[in-house]
């Protein structure tokens, strides 16, 4: 049953060994390998989206999110079909009918205009995407950097781990909105550098050391050790070893990310330090330097839809992300299984 | 390269320890140098024939892992020398035949870059844990083609059917329903058969083996015992089995040396070393062996004490505190060299 080694093009093999089994062709074992992953992929997903759905406030961040990102889509369509550009562009349009602005709810304008004559809704809808862009490029830098950065500190250690951990304390250490402040002072903060910035900030900062906690941990598991005896060097231990297992965490870390960065977009905008054209923070922005905030709840459609925007929003990735710990992190669970 | 080829190495020997020190460093700090250190492995001497195996049995803690960790190259030693004779290991070429043995020897410390590739087809480990030493995200086929692929032997195609070959040496047939599932899918038995798929599937010369059945159901370990014996004595592979139970030792190897914090206390042919236990703690040892028969009395076992870490410990011999025999001398005298008491049978005691 038993027979010594032998195989074509691996040293130790016995010169002119039988090809293998015929139905075992390269494409077709890439193919299975490959059916294998998604499999694996697919089943956790499965698993991980159970436990997901069993947290209500998972759900009701989903629905929040879903909703939001509708709104996205809507407005490209509605500019296309019903709403004439004049009129209804978020930032150079203006409302001819109306007899004063800003105007308040009307059929013609749901969310009335604002103190400029443009009109709310639109204006919402038209910054929901840039939002959302925002968020996720924030979150995507905010992981990268932080990923990387937590498994090379924890796989190398010493001098290496101590200078991106001190380094972090150090971000930590700084006021994030001060400082965006002071650098939109000295530098022209569109979104994508607004998301640059506050990603490699978080990158480098408190994830980067919620990472590399993890990776420590992941580190000491013999399986690493294994993968040293079969001979992978660093990089394949940190690739194929340690960071897919971190990826988990990542995601979660993720959604807190967009959180802050849609806050900290919201803050620069309406203090107007930001070089962009919409979003929520500029319409609470200019209804602010028109006077109308000081008018309580009588113009009330240029601050409340805006906020409130601000608001569900951010709560539901936080939401999301809280929801997310639970699938990540299985002592947070209620069910035990 | 550190060729050694006119060192002593015993005649025909695959590897051969001499004065094998690994001490830890208790307490370091970036900014602060460790005062003291757990000898872990001290002075340990011992050589290992091609196709031969050495069982290296002691309680938890006394070291006897390390000194596995150590002849894999997963970690370095503080002091003492590593000879192999592995094949391919000397030049960068791998020779047609692998039981050939004029090689010369190489130290392992010496060992690195290119070198260390080769060294890692010839040594491969099994470690104790079938469930954390394979990666939970790797199917099968990618744990048992990692030594192949990250050192790129064989396109995908010999390398599939490489591990559908050694899966079916293994035991886990039909190895196609095998090649790609995930390890939660298999039971403790069947993953403890791939990890002893991924230590052979590069045809290795040696393999330690870290208690590669104390995790396992009893009832699946006569039958990992079985393959790994008649793998090895298959393939020619010499092995290192590290373990507690001196009956795993006795039934797996051909000689066992018994570990006691750090220094091999005894070592000699199995059964020679079970008929005449010579070192006071082999003795103790073989005593507390659970006899089958409900029955029987036995002496209890004359020892007292336990074992502590050997954090900087006196230099006496190490297991004064607990021997039954200890005398003044012992008291006073450093821990005693490892004699040869009978052929084959080396004792590190001054009292037998």
């Amino acid at each position: 049953m038993i027979t010594p080694p032998n195989y074509p093009g691996i040293p130790g093999a016995s010169p002119g060994t039988p090809p293998g089994p015929p139905d075992l062709d390269v494409g077709n074992s890439r193919f299975r390998l490959a059916l294998a992953r998604i499999r694996l992929a697919w089943r956790s997903f499965r698993g991980a989206w159970s436990i997901y759905l069993e947290s209500r406030i998972g759900v009701l961040s989903l629905l929040i999110i879903g909703m939001f990102a509708l709104m996205a889509v809507a407005h490209p369509v509605l500019m296309l079909t019903i709403w004439d550009s004049g009129t209804y562009d978020p930032v150079t349009g203006y409302a001819f009918g109306q007899s004063q602005q800003p105007a308040s709810p009307s059929w013609r304008h749901p969310l009335g205009t604002d103190p400029l004559g443009r009109d709310v809704l639109s204006q919402l809808l038209w910054s929901t995407r840039s939002e959302f862009v925002l968020g996720i490029t924030a979150a995507l830098v905010t992981v990268a950097i932080a990923t990387t950065v937590g498994a090379v500190a924890a796989y190398y250690g010493g001098i290496i781990d101590a200078f991106f951990m001190r380094l972090a304390d150090l971000i930590i250490a700084l006021p994030g909105i001060s400082l965006l402040i002071v650098l939109s002072a000295l530098f022209k903060l569109n979104l994508f550098y607004l998301a640059l910035v506050i990603g490699v900030l978080g990158g480098f900062g408190g994830t980067a050391i919620i990472l590399k906690s993890q990776a420590l941990s992941i580190k000491v598991k013999p399986y690493i050790e294994a993968a040293r005896v079969a001979g992978g060097g660093h990089f394949h231990i940190i690739l194929v070893h340690i960071i897919p297992n971190l990826l988990p965490l990542s995601l979660l870390y993720m959604m807190f990310t967009v959180t802050s960065a849609i806050f900290a977009e919201a803050v620069l905008s309406f203090l107007g330090l930001l070089d962009v054209r919409m979003s929520w923070g500029i319409m609470i922005h200019t209804a602010n330097t028109g006077g109308y905030l000081m008018g309580g709840t009588r113009y009330w459609w240029l601050v409340v839809p805006a906020g409130a925007s601000i608001t569900l929003l951010c709560s539901a990735f936080y939401m999301g992300g809280r929801a997310l710990d639970e699938v990540v992190n299985p002592r947070l669970r209620r069910r035990h299984d | 390269m550190a060729i050694t080829g006119t060192e002593p190495l015993h005649t025909g020997a695959l590897l051969s320890v001499a004065g094998l020190t690994k001490r830890f460093p208790v307490g370091r700090h970036l900014f602060r140098k460790a005062t003291s250190f757990i000898h872990a492995v001290d002075d340990v001497t011992f050589d290992l024939e091609p196709g031969g195996s050495l069982g290296l049995v002691g309680e938890s803690g006394c070291g006897k892992t390390t000194v596995g960790k150590l002849l894999v190259k997963l970690l370095e030693p503080t002091s003492g020398e590593i000879l192999f004779r592995l094949p391919g290991l000397a030049d960068h070429a791998v020779p047609d035949d692998p039981s050939e043995l004029n090689e010369p020897a190489v130290d392992s410390a010496s060992i690195e870059g290119r070198q260390l590739r080769a060294f890692r087809r010839r040594a491969q480990m099994i470690f104790q844990d079938p469930y954390e030493s394979m990666n939970p995200r790797r199917t099968i086929y990618d744990t048992i083609a990692e030594p192949l692929s990250v050192q790129g032997m064989g396109t995908l195609l010999d390398r599939v059917d490489r591990v559908s070959e050694i899966l079916d040496q293994v035991g886990l047939t039909p190895p196609a329903t095998f090649l790609f599932r995930h390890p939660h899918e298999l039971s403790g038995g069947q993953r403890q058969r791939v990890a002893i798929a991924r230590a052979l599937v590069v045809g290795p010369s040696f393999v330690v083996a870290d208690e590669p059945t104390s995790m396992l159901d009893v009832s699946s370990r006569t039958g990992i015992m079985n393959l790994m014996q008649g793998l090895a004595q298959d393939l020619g592979v010499a092995y290192l089995y590290v373990t507690h139970d001196l009956a795993v030792a006795r039934y797996m190897c051909h000689r066992i040396a018994v570990m006691y914090s750090g220094k091999i206390v005894e070592i000699g042919e199995t059964e020679e070393l079970l008929k005449n236990p010579r070192h006071p703690y082999t003795r103790a040892l073989l005593s507390a062996v659970p006899l089958p028969d409900p029955g029987s009395t036995r002496e209890p076992p004359d020892i007292r004490g336990e074992l502590t870490a050997p954090i900087d410990p006196p230099a006496r011999c190490r297991f004064f505190d607990r021997c039954p025999m200890a005398t003044e001398n012992c008291r006073t005298s450093p821990h005693p060299p490892t004699e040869e008491k009978s052929p084959g049978h080396w004792v590190a005691c001054y009292e037998v």
